[in-house]
């Protein structure tokens, strides 16, 4: 279908061809949407991927691959349940390692999800319609893997629910001072406002899809989650209302989320953690990987499955460019926390930088330096910004960077701390690597599974971005 | 690692393979069928099936259960009885302890101990306030040895050829073979002893020697004081033990003597020490000096410290001697280099500044000649008589037992030796290897073995009787100066043993005697009319008061000293050394298989579970071999480190080498007691042999080895890799004069934040502020107190694989850091327990309010409602919470479950520990002063890590008491707080370290 219109990446083409879209987007930029694109086309590109009869043989690779990794998850969690915390690699003085890296990780990558739906929604920026949906859903499944891992490297994970305030026979509450208490907090009102943002947005589609589909348990199935959908005037009212609330809902929890996270950090008195710069570099740190996420999942989405014409060069473009400025917050935090070692003067904090930088562990924070910070310099040149395999190598880059940051902030700050007869190493073991390969698993499991049941691109909101869709005032 | 190759293990006689039991056809044919329903059946003892070790005790218990299987219905009832008391034993009151007075004897030196027992199990050994060998203080092996009592791998049964056998039968066999020898006056009979202190015991040996006077009695201890008895006979012609009143020296002379930290009388010599080190009575201080090869307590508590190779050693003392005019008619002017001569000159000049108050002290390990040399010394310095006293030995029989080991293989070899009995030790595995006792035994046609364990011994015996544990029999052991102590059983035996005395007296014409009976029938003279009382109150006291010796007057011999450096067999300077020494941990090797002695972190060095060939960074340059920590626990744990191979006299052994610094160069240290093939599941296989290569020649020194790289590498499990202190004022340490011209100068750079600066209120504490307070300057790093935290608290054993991985769970550690020069440090020994701070960093992140801060001050733990999130661990900034990853303790072997403290909760998977100021004592304490409607008294609560510290460095009371010796304590200007700047208040503070140093050497 896509090849009616013309290359996308064909620019010089497009402006010829279409005036049109330049109001929309402006001119000399590329398309948010490629031209010639009507209502029925968008819902037909859409909504066939998921109604499609025949499931792609690769879908099934994709997923028995994604699924064997999740059975070692299970695999992973059972022995640790069993056995007990041990078979990781933490020890005395690192007591968190990889679990909360991962953690911190996922959580992280949860946070474009957020942003997109929300922040981008406010801020009126209607480019961000053709990537939302799978990046919440990316968001609610990357929240889905962080909180396995809270859970389950507690010595006890059977006891965990005691970090929730219920009213017990105990008379105990939870310790209220505690960051683990207030993180308890901000990632299950995440996951719940993320969930219910996305499940929300996917109302008017899923009565697409129920009209659309030809099979009757789909139409059953759809039908009971389009709760009762059709798309009255009253029903777009409402539900233009109750969008933008959960927007304004969802947007403070952008920030405080991750917030939050890196007080678990901030609150400590471990040299390394304990800095006031965590939260914004935390959040700016979020953002950038979640977004580096985005463009992992979206690559190679948009060319399996010929989404080209809606998710264009812009949208990559664009969230390049998000990466860039978040990057270089996040660089600025790393120059600030190795600013302030030095002029902080504290022997515990420089040593802690000298350590990272010069220690048992500088490799990895190097590698952390070139991932993080050089690399995504790249970012400033259009040409680079427009090549998407050059991106799509970038986005891994600025993904494993990501992960070494939290692990150089949570193991070379413990390694190390105060009394150096304390002093000890970290090493993983298999089950700390197969416990983060199969929560990958998990995740890369159900976002099979949601680009096959549901709508990856929000139709109704491509539809509005169409030409068709501007009302001309001045007539 | 076990480079050895195992010991081929030939079995006198046939001994058949084996025996193979089975009780039905289908477990005869290993039907699987079966296995299942087994499997299903004592799920509990799956593991037992698969482990081959536990495979024999499986079979054993299914037997049982089988026998059972029709008594019980279909739900399996747990196999306990209850035995109410029907009348209750006087004194006993379930729930509250009784402590019973007895003494533990090693190397044929006692040291009386408490037993604490609860409802009849012996739970803790502590020092006796009473007796002089340990003025309440316990050692590390006093305290560990109740976890040999109840040690699984223990010998259970009479065997004769591996078939168990009745007592009767032995006695019967014992006796046939006696009166064979008859004919013969016992021509044939030989008993072999470790060194006997037991009066007793020595008595019953006589009486069998006076019925068969052809029959020898021959000793053999690896770990004898040879040299000193040696050095004393040739010194003053008489076999004399020197003692030292530590407490009225001013100037003390180590030569390689640890006699802080091992030794029989080091608990009382640390006592005596620690109280002349108090910088606020400067004037008496002490000042001590070791010259020493590998660093021990003593070389690390020394103001000047000299490492020395064996035969450098040699020549110091006798270079010291020449200058205090004591070496009267040696070979004077022994070459030193420059270091070593601008010590000795010091020295002997300090030490003739202080004529009758210093002491020369030669260590067990030093040849004849030092001992001699210290003895001069102590002779011209006139010291005899003022601060050495001669006294006659405590062992009942001192003999050179090189001779007597070394005549018992001559006459095993020739054949005169029928009947063969072996009473304690493990002679097959301690014997010097070039005497070739261990093939000689064979030739015995009856091979008797008393033993605790079925070692290497008892392998080459035909019969092996289980000893009992000296906690299960009557005996009597004598202290190092003459005072007996009667040793009481505090449990029926657990397996049915035997003590030495029911073997002796089973040779004897009345072989069904007591051991009870045997003891108090030697001590009835003493006892005379009033035999009743005395004997209550000896064994109240755990003393036989008036039994210690007199000092003698010995001078002397003239040219004894020329005579021996003729004689002196230590190596020639120059080549490369190798020093043998105790473990730390398990001495000799009798404590093996002591979970608490090999995981415990042994001195300086922190190793555990391994011995390794010690040497000084220097020395492992030029071998171009040595250790870095891994990056698994790294340096709280594992150390990677080159295997190298000794080669001394044709033989050799592969060990894992590590550098210490503080060791002399050009030398190395070798600690026996490891590379045990037959001792249970804990200790074999850990370390390598060092008796393999230990020569009748050269028993604690030898010359002429070499070390060759083997290209291999070989994991330790270190628990503190990292010594120094990276300018963080950890340990604060000025020199004397420093402290007297300006004592705060010991708190320069303190930076303790006010205590306004906090969000929260402070605590208030309206009844007790419990505190502690922990003098550095005291601690002589021994391990005491990890070891009677261990026992107190029910702590587990980990094992070395989770040592490795940083996983260990003292509550306390003793931290050693180095400062100065890296050839020869200063070392500092910090104990460092919970520091229950005031502002807890723990407190504030535990989401589930798990451990929480008490209104007495304590971070209380509370292990029912961790969840496990290991935050606390973070943030403790003393790391000295430690966390369960894996299930550490042992749930199921059923007589450990007898050893464990009833007061303190057993930690399970998942849950973090830590110290809890002993709170069980402070509770009991409490309740007994509310009964009696009254305050606890200062010093009525000890913890347990104080009260069996030698040195008295901890110290625990009431901080709202300002009379009260830790308000005091911690009133003193050498005060100060670990990282105090965090402002985490901790409520264990410690006391700086004070040198004494010689101005003449510096620092």
């Amino acid at each position: 279908m896509s090849d009616q219109h013309p290359d996308a990446r064909d620019l010089a083409a497009y402006d010829r061809h279409n005036e049109t879209m330049d109001s929309v987007v402006g001119t000399g930029r590329p398309p948010i949407i490629a031209p010639g694109h009507t209502f029925g086309s968008v819902t037909d590109k859409i909504a066939s991927i998921v109604l499609a009869k025949k499931t792609p043989v690769g879908w099934y690779l994709g997923f028995l691959l994604a699924f064997a990794l999740t059975i070692l998850l299970l695999v992973s969690l059972t022995n640790l349940v069993f056995t007990g915390i041990g078979i990781w690699g933490n020890n005395q003085p690192v007591g968190w390692a990889v679990g909360i890296t991962n953690f911190v990780w996922w959580i992280g990558i949860g946070h474009a999800g957020t942003l997109i739906s929300a922040i981008l929604l406010l801020l009126k920026q209607t480019w961000r319609a053709s990537i939302n949906r799978f990046a919440e859903a990316m968001t609610l499944f990357a929240v889905a893997c962080a909180a396995i891992f809270p859970l389950f490297h507690t010595g006890r994970p059977w006891l965990a629910y005691w970090l929730f305030p219920y009213p017990n026979t105990m008379g105990v509450w939870p310790q209220f001072r505690s960051p683990l208490i207030w993180d308890v907090f901000a990632v299950s009102t995440y996951a719940t406002v993320s969930l219910l943002f996305w499940f929300v947005g996917l109302v008017p589609d899923l009565a697409t899809l129920r009209d659309r589909s030809q099979s009757r348990v789909a139409r059953v199935i759809y039908g009971m989650l389009a709760l009762g959908w059709r798309g009255s005037a009253q029903h777009w009212h409402r539900y233009e209302t109750a969008y933008l609330l959960l927007a304004g809902l969802a947007t403070p929890l952008v920030v405080s989320v991750h917030t939050v996270v890196s007080f678990d950090f901030a609150v400590a008195i471990v040299p390394g953690w304990h800095t006031t710069i965590f939260p914004p570099y935390f959040v700016a740190g979020a953002i950038y990987s979640g977004f580096a996420m985005v463009l992992t999942l979206a690559i190679p989405i948009r060319s399996v499955y010929g989404l080209q014409d809606f998710i264009t060069l812009r949208h990559l473009e664009n969230m390049a460019k998000v990466m860039l400025a978040t990057g270089l917050v996040v660089a600025y935090g790393y120059t600030t926390e190795a600013f302030m070692a030095w002029y902080g003067a504290d022997r515990y904090e420089g040593f802690m930088m000298l350590n990272r930088m010069t220690g048992p562990y500088a490799p990895f924070y190097w590698l952390l330096i070139f991932c993080n910070i050089v690399v995504p310099q790249l970012l400033w040149f259009k040409r680079v910004r427009t090549n998407v395999p050059v991106l799509f190598i970038l986005s891994l880059v600025v993904n494993t960077g990501m992960w070494l940051e939290r692990f150089i902030i949570i193991v070379t700050s413990l390694h190390r701390d105060f009394l150096p007869s304390s002093w000890g190493m970290f090493r993983p073991t298999f089950w700390d690597y197969s416990t983060f390969a199969g929560t990958l698993g998990l995740f890369v499991m159900l976002l099979f599974l949601f680009v096959r049941f549901l709508p990856m691109i929000s139709i109704f909101e491509m539809r509005t971005i169409l030409p068709e869709a501007k009302v001309d005032e001045s007539i | 690692m076990n480079p050895e190759p195992r010991t081929p293990n030939p079995q006198p006689g046939t001994r058949n393979p084996e025996p193979r039991w089975w009780r039905t056809l289908e477990e005869q044919a290993d039907d699987p069928a079966f296995q299942e329903r087994l499997y299903n059946e004592f799920p509990s003892q799956v593991e037992a099936i698969t482990d081959p070790v536990a495979r024999r005790t499986f079979l054993k218990l299914m037997g049982a259960s089988l026998a059972l299987a029709g008594v019980t219905a279909c739900t399996r009832q747990p196999e306990e009885k209850i035995v109410p008391y029907v009348r209750q034993p006087e004194d006993t009151i379930p729930g509250k302890p009784l402590f019973y007075a007895s003494a533990m004897a090693i190397g044929g030196v006692a040291t009386g101990i408490l037993v604490e027992t609860h409802e009849g199990r012996p739970t803790k050994i502590e020092g006796n306030p009473d007796h002089p060998g340990s003025l309440g203080a316990a050692d590390v092996f006093g305290q560990a040895a109740v976890l040999d009592l109840y040690d699984p791998d223990r010998a259970r049964t009479i065997t004769n050829l591996g078939e168990i056998r009745p007592w009767p039968a032995f006695i019967a066999a014992i006796r046939a073979a006696l009166t064979a020898q008859e004919g013969v006056r016992g021509a044939g009979l030989r008993i072999l002893t470790e060194t006997i202190s037991s009066p007793t015991a020595a008595a019953q040996i006589r009486d069998v020697i006076a019925r068969f006077p052809a029959a020898r009695w021959h000793q053999w201890d690896p770990a004898s004081r040879e040299n000193a008895k040696l050095g004393a006979k040739a010194a003053f012609g008489d076999v004399v033990d020197a003692q030292y009143r530590i407490d009225r020296a001013d100037v003390i002379l180590s030569l390689d003597a640890d006699f802080l930290g091992s030794g029989p009388a080091s608990l009382r010599y640390a006592r005596d020490f620690a109280s002349r080190r108090r910088p606020e009575d400067a004037a008496r201080m002490n000042r001590l000096y070791a010259v020493e090869t590998m660093p021990s307590s003593t070389g690390s508590r020394a103001d000047h410290r000299l490492p020395a190779a064996p035969s450098e050693t040699v020549a110091v003392a006798q270079f010291i001697a020449a200058a205090v005019g004591a070496s009267a008619g040696a070979a004077a002017g022994a070459t030193l280099d420059a270091r070593a001569t601008k010590f000795a000159t010091a020295v002997a000049k300090d030490l003739q500044a202080h004529r009758g108050t210093s002491i020369v002290i030669a260590g067990d390990s030093q040849p004849p000649i030092v001992h001699a040399l210290a003895h001069a010394m102590n002779a011209a310095l006139g010291n005899a008589g003022a601060t050495v006293l001669y006294m006659p030995p405590a062992e009942a029989e001192p003999v050179d037992q090189l001779t007597s080991l070394r005549e018992l293989t001559d006459d095993l070899k020739a054949g005169k030796v029928d009947v063969l009995v072996i009473l304690g030790g493990n002679p097959a595995y301690t014997a010097p290897a070039d005497l070739g006792f261990t093939d000689a035994m064979d030739k015995a046609p009856l091979r008797v073995r008393l033993g605790l364990h079925e070692d290497e011994t008892s392998a080459r015996c035909h019969w092996q009787i289980p000893e009992a544990h000296f906690l299960e029999a009557w005996s009597d052991a004598t202290a190092y100066d003459g005072t007996v102590s009667i040793v009481q059983p505090v449990i029926a035996p657990l397996y049915g043993g035997k003590s030495i005395h029911e073997v002796l007296a089973a040779m004897s014409d009345r072989p069904e005697q007591t051991g009870h009976d045997i003891v108090r029938a030697h001590w009835a003279s003493r006892g005379g009319a009033t035999m009743e009382a005395s004997w209550r109150r000896w064994l109240h006291d755990g003393v036989i008061a008036g039994t210690s010796h007199q000092p003698r007057n010995v001078s002397i011999k003239a040219g004894a000293i020329r005579d021996l450096a003729g004689q002196d067999r230590t190596g020639a300077r120059g080549a490369m050394e190798i020093a043998f020494r105790l473990d730390p941990s398990v001495l000799d090797g009798r404590f093996s298989n002591n979970g608490w002695l090999q995981e415990l972190p042994k001195p300086v060095t922190k190793l555990t579970w391994d011995n390794a060939v010690i040497v000084s960074p220097a020395t492992a340059q030029t071998l171009s071999a040595g250790g870095s920590p891994s990056f698994q626990g790294g340096e709280h744990g594992q150390i990677i480190s080159d295997v190298v191979e000794l080669k001394i006299d044709g033989r050799s052994v592969r060990g894992a080498i590590f550098p210490v610094p503080g060791h002399a160069d050009n030398c190395a240290t070798v600690h026996l007691g490891y590379g045990r093939t037959r001792v249970g599941n804990v200790g074999n296989g850990a370390g390598f042999n060092a008796y393999s290569i230990r020569t009748s020649d050269a028993l604690w020194s030898g010359s002429g080895l070499q070390i060759e790289r083997t290209g291999s590498s070989y994991s330790l499990a270190c628990t503190q890799a990292h010594h120094l202190m990276e300018g963080r004022g950890l340990v604060r340490a000025v020199t004397r004069d420093e402290f007297v011209k300006d004592p705060k100068s010991i708190r320069d750079g303190d930076e303790t934040p006010p205590r306004i600066i906090t969000l929260y209120p402070n605590w208030q504490y309206e009844g007790y502020k419990w505190g502690m307070a922990i003098d550095v300057n005291a601690c002589i790093g021994c391990n005491a107190c990890i070891v009677g935290c261990q026992s107190e608290n029910n702590i587990a054993v980990v094992g070395k694989e989770q040592v490795l991985r940083g996983r260990e769970m003292h509550w306390i550690r003793v931290d050693t850091y180095y400062r100065g020069e890296a050839e020869n440090p200063e070392t500092y020994f910090q104990p460092v327990p919970c520091m229950q701070c005031e502002n807890a960093p723990c407190e504030v992140v535990c989401p589930v309010g798990a451990t929480s801060h008490s209104a007495e001050g304590l971070n209380d733990m509370v292990y029912n409602r961790c969840v496990g999130t290991r935050y606390c661990q973070n943030n403790c900034p003393y790391k000295v919470r430690r966390f369960n990853f894996l299930l550490y303790q042992d749930w199921n072997t059923p007589s450990l479950k007898l050893g464990r403290n009833p007061d303190v909760s057993v930690r399970s998977r998942g849950v973090m520990e830590k110290c809890t100021y002993c709170v069980q004592r402070i509770n009991e304490a409490k309740i007994n002063a509310e009964t009696h409607d009254r305050k606890v008294a200062d010093g009525e609560i000890k913890t347990a890590c104080q009260q069996t510290c030698p040195a008295d460095a901890i110290v625990f009371g009431d901080l709202n008491d300002p009379n009260s010796r830790v308000a005091k304590l911690q009133a003193e200007v050498r005060n100060y707080a670990l990282v105090g700047e965090l402002n985490t208040r901790p409520r264990t503070t410690y006391l700086g370290a004070v040198r004494n140093v010689n101005p003449e050497l510096g620092e």
